[in-house]
């Protein structure tokens, strides 16, 4: 479904990605780990369209297509979905405009009548029952004013809306509860299926207890620096990313060597 | 030293005068002479004048306007402009009173709704205390020219419940217009006013208009001006109230028409616990310019006053913001605050926006800010990051920007007009509709 070759990209002048290669296949989950500043974020950003970040080199193919010729709007209409690390709150644009406009335009894409407003209404308060969120909040300003969990349990609400074959989920479970952790999961899990792929970035193996992923990636220095399965995971919570550094000969100072 | 515009309007004038309303009274005839002299004496503002360093009227003073005068085309009917729901309706075409469009509802006893026109054959003392030379060159234009307006007196009292919508169609090219509006509102009364200036047939005319509010003690005065001139046309409006103990008065002021609009909207507290509200909006593009100059004077103590104004700034439109709050020695316990915020949304796009507090009591809670910005990226790239696309996502956030200033309209009729006005600029507009 995805297929990333030696992506490398800089903001400002500055470069983060230094050759990322990745597959990911229908079906699987992916965990991206990784110290801050390894550049999880920018990967993340990168595959959703940012603009400000620059392509330096490498190519991602997304379902034979070149993602990085796409507008961030056509990518999400051929289904990636990024969940933002910090969600950003709109003040004066009602949750339900977005809602509304996010789902329409998927189906518009996909050459599928746009839903009226009973139909979608029907849609998303099923949808927001499942993440365990009021309806009240359909009606505030998008995620002005709600709480760290709150805005995370937007994110999973848009997801499960727009039911994209690519999940990107960035730090969701930064700022979360146990509480609202499980639910954040719970919301996850239940998109799980054979059709559709999901990379979960995490600072933290916590939420892997979670979504139990099938491949485990270590970034370090805007590169991986090693592939494994679960149990990598569990591993980096016992020993810290040092050892992982030190093996590949990247540290944190930015040198490589 | 003669100014050939300053000789051109005072040769209007000797033209005529015979046919202005109130020709025949001496008191008027007195006034616009001394309007006319002091107009002569100061000519036009120019650049250099502080109140008009951010907006040149060489371009209205170059032009020869006609004085409009009675008698000219009227439109078929006023519907298309006509508010939901009840109103009282006054139609002025090019300045005068077009009673075959106008309409008006039953009004209670000691409500007075009507032209000033009619008041100046019938009972002209009624009118003549507000219509005193004075209050800068436009102001001494409009009162040597008065022709028409609106004439509005409400007893102690009195409430009216329906708005009062005072319509203003201008349908010609080179014709000025000086409209005059009187709103006398005694002790405990409330209306609310709709002032509205459409032009029709793109026509590049010249509107000078002032409307004088008096809210008498624990009055409830709304005033609404919506401006949507041609593209062409020039507009200056001056509204200035004064309000007595306990009153309250809120003005919104939505401009979105005219090459170039200067709205001067001033109160001034005469008595205790007065509370006012500010609220506008401008939104231009092309060479649009458009001014908003406002001044709320806290002469009295225990005043309260609330300033809301946003502009939408696009192509090469400039916009000017000027908000004066003057706190005077004896106004403690003054309560103010006022905010201006601008959306810039090209690079060619200007404004210059300027609060100026001058406070001579210790007792006062102030405060003021100021914004100009950009639609914001990170919003931006979030509403696209869902499908959105990135006109949608640009008319969207411009939307928001402005719905804050819109929500603020009591009228529902009015407030969903601006917004339709609003959303018909956009080029998502369609989508937007769907939407919202």
């Amino acid at each position: 479904m995805l297929s990333i070759r030696n992506l490398q990209a800089a903001v400002e002048g500055k470069q983060i990605l230094r050759g990322i290669d990745l597959e990911v296949k229908a079906g699987e989950v992916h965990a991206i780990m990784g110290p801050n500043g390894s550049g999880k974020s920018t990967l993340a950003q990168v595959l959703a369209g940012r603009e400000n970040y620059e392509i330096l080199g490498g190519e991602v193919s997304y379902q034979g297509k070149d993602l990085l010729a796409l507008a961030p709007e056509l990518r999400a209409r051929e289904g990636i979905f990024l969940a933002f690390q910090y969600p950003v709150e709109i003040p004066g644009v009602s949750n339900v405009y977005l809602l509304k406009a996010a789902v329409n335009a998927r189906r518009k894409h996909n050459g599928l009548p746009e839903l009226d407003a009973m139909d979608f209404l029907a849609l998303v308060k099923q949808k927001m029952k499942m993440v365990e969120m009021n309806p009240e909040f359909l009606y505030r300003s998008v995620n002005e004013g709600f709480s760290g969990g709150e805005k995370k349990r937007n994110e999973i609400l848009q997801m499960a809306l727009l039911e994209p074959k690519l999940a990107i989920l960035d730090e969701t479970d930064s700022g979360l509860d146990i509480d609202a952790m499980k639910i954040v999961a719970d919301g996850v899990n239940a998109l799980r299926s054979p059709e559709r792929a999901m990379i979960v970035i995490t600072h933290y193996q916590r939420l892997l207890d979670y979504i139990v992923p099938d491949c485990v990636h270590v970034l370090s220095q805007g590169r991986i620096v090693k592939s494994g399965g679960r149990e990598l995971a569990l591993e980096l919570e016992a020993r810290g990313y040092g050892w992982i550094e030190a093996e590949a000969g990247t540290t944190q100072s930015g040198a490589v060597k | 030293m003669t100014n050939p515009a300053v000789e051109r309007y005072l040769a209007d004038y000797r033209a005529v005068e015979g046919r202005l309303p109130g020709a025949l009274l001496p008191w008027l005839k007195q006034a616009r002479e001394e309007a006319l002299a002091r107009f002569a004496a100061e000519g036009f503002p120019t650049t250099h004048h502080e109140e008009w360093k951010y907006t040149s009227v060489a371009a209205i003073e170059k032009q020869a306007f006609r004085p409009a005068l009675a008698g000219t085309a009227a439109p078929a009917d006023a519907l298309p402009w006509q508010l939901g729901g009840a109103s009282h309706r006054l139609v002025f075409v090019n300045g005068r009173y077009a009673p075959a469009l106008s309409q008006l509802l039953p009004l209670p006893a000691g409500a007075v709704v009507t032209s000033l026109g009619k008041v100046l054959e019938r009972s002209p003392q009624l009118a003549e205390p507000w219509l005193a030379a004075g209050g800068g060159s436009f102001a001494d234009l409009n009162t040597a020219f008065l022709s028409d307006g609106a004439f509005i007196q409400l007893g102690d009292g009195v409430a009216i419940e329906a708005p009062i919508h005072l319509l203003y169609l201008s349908t010609g090219t080179g014709l000025a217009m000086h409209p005059r509006n009187v709103i006398v509102a005694g002790a405990n009364t409330q209306a609310t006013v709709v002032e509205q200036y459409v032009g029709l047939n793109g026509g590049a005319g010249f509107t000078n208009a002032v409307t004088r509010i008096a809210a008498g003690r624990d009055a409830r005065i709304e005033h609404c001006k919506l401006q949507q001139e041609s593209a062409q046309a020039f507009h200056v409006a001056a509204i200035q109230s004064v309000q007595s103990a306990g009153s309250g008065f809120t003005s919104h002021s939505l401009s979105l028409g005219a090459a170039l609009a200067r709205n001067d909207i001033a109160t001034r507290f005469d008595g205790a616990h007065c509370e006012t509200t500010f609220n506008g909006l401008y939104v231009a593009g092309g060479r649009q310019h458009v001014d908003h100059h406002t001044r709320i004077d806290h002469a009295s103590p225990s005043g309260t006053s609330r300033e809301f104004y946003r502009g939408i700034l696009d192509g090469n439109a400039k916009g000017v913001f000027s908000g004066r709050i003057v706190v005077h020695k004896d106004a403690q316990r003054t309560d103010a605050s006022q905010a201006n915020h601008n959306l810039l949304l090209s690079r060619e796009a200007e404004v210059d926006t300027r609060p100026q507090l001058e406070i001579y009591a210790d007792d006062v809670k102030c405060s003021h800010g100021a914004t100009v910005g950009q639609l914001d990226e990170n919003m931006l790239f979030y509403l696209r990051s869902r499908g959105v696309e990135d006109d949608l996502a640009r008319n969207l956030l411009t939307y928001a920007f402005a719905k804050e200033v819109i929500e603020r309209i009591r009228l529902d009729s009015l407030r969903l007009r601006v917004e339709e006005m609003l959303i018909s600029r956009m080029p998502s507009r369609e989508q937007l509709k769907e939407l919202i």
